[in-house]
């Protein structure tokens, strides 16, 4: 019994090894989360659609390059473009589109003036966003942002209405639990306040 | 009597034993949190714009990321664009798609985002272009990248 069988391993290196391997997680770790701005682009298609769109029906938004901005040939400021768009999407002052032969029926869940002279329905109001090509960047994302902001408290006080919880309240319950009747509501929401944006060309 | 004149002088030494388990602690957290780095910028690191309407992207392994930005030497003006680790015209924006895509499983390409991370100062006329460049090779999903933030008025100073 003088030797010792299996002399224990010394552990005390332990430790450094995983400062070392620690240190370099620290270094290569970049934690930022990529958000952003999702937006979907048109297809491409050889068929050009002559689509007649009534005038009322659209809301031009024209930004120069020096970053003044234009809605409906009133000069404001990009703060007011969510109040603006949100009046001009919620209006609801004549008939939808038709859908399979039916005709189009009136907005029923719009709480806006309804003003013959502005939009008819939330699925046919239509925001033209032309930019110059010397906009700047920034500018271009503040006012994509409002116009997503208006869309998103339309669809939360409609969800508000009907289902007693907001939109992004739903959102964040479909990511934790996807189910088909939330699936179902979001659509329905969707459906109510379909974000249609169009980006003609730049003014040269 | 000799049981008791046996105590210690002094304080003990403080036990060394579980600073393995803590250093291992902490990198484990870091190992499952980090994205490894995987291009250096050759531009000027993009100050991104701020917006309040932010999703987050999901599926990051689907990203394929833009970089638009000033170049690093000031005397150069305009917007240089870089992919990878490379400053690209925006006519190769397509073929960098199409190395992307060939990366990935043909069912996933579908769900594939390009994500834009753009100076607040670049022109809009260069992501129109890039947005053209993408429309044509049927890459619909992007994004805008941006930061978190209420105060929008920092955007266009």
């Amino acid at each position: 019994m003088a030797r010792r069988e299996n002399a224990e391993i010394n552990a005390g290196s332990m430790a450094d090894i995983a400062f070392l391997l620690l240190i370099f997680f620290l270094v290569t770790t970049t934690m930022d989360v990529d958000s952003g701005i999702a937006r979907k682009l048109p297809e491409k298609t050889d068929v050009q659609s002559d689509v007649i769109v009534k005038e009322k029906n659209v809301l031009d938004i024209v930004v120069n390059r020096n970053n003044q901005l234009l809605v409906e040939n009133e000069y404001v400021k990009v703060t007011d473009v969510k109040r603006l768009a949100m009046k001009f999407i919620d209006n609801g002052g004549g008939l939808g589109t038709p859908i399979d032969d039916k005709p189009g029926e009136p907005c029923d869940y719009c709480g806006g003036e309804r003003d013959p002279n502005s939009s008819d329905h939330p699925t046919k109001a239509i925001i033209s966003l032309q930019s110059d090509r010397g906009t700047s960047y920034g500018m271009y994302i503040s006012i994509q942002n409002e116009i997503e902001a208006a869309y998103n408290e339309l669809r939360n006080q409609l969800s508000k209405k009907l289902y007693g919880r907001s939109y992004d309240e739903l959102l964040g319950d479909y990511k934790d639990n996807p189910s088909k009747s939330l699936q179902e509501k979001i659509d329905n929401l969707k459906d109510k306040y379909p974000q249609i944006i169009t980006e003609p060309e730049p003014i040269k | 009597m000799s049981k008791f004149k046996k105590k210690k002088k002094g304080l003990p030494a403080i036990s060394t034993a579980s600073l393995p388990d803590i250093v291992f602690m902490l990198l484990f957290f870091f190992m499952v949190s980090t994205t490894m780095r995987e291009t250096d910028l050759l531009i000027k690191k993009p100050a991104l714009p701020v917006a309040s309407e932010v999703k987050k992207l999901e599926l990051k392994s689907l990203v394929s990321t833009i970089y638009i930005g000033k170049s690093k030497d000031t005397r150069i003006s305009g917007d240089k664009i870089q992919v990878n680790d490379k400053i690209v015209e925006v006519k190769d924006i397509p073929s960098f798609i199409f190395s992307e895509r060939a990366l990935r499983k043909e069912d996933e390409v579908k769900f594939m985002t390009t994500s834009i991370k753009a100076d607040k100062e670049a022109s809009v006329g260069t992501i129109l272009d890039i947005k053209e460049q993408l429309r044509d090779i049927n890459a619909l999903k992007i994004s805008f990248s941006t930061a978190k933030g209420n105060d929008l008025s920092i955007n266009y100073k």
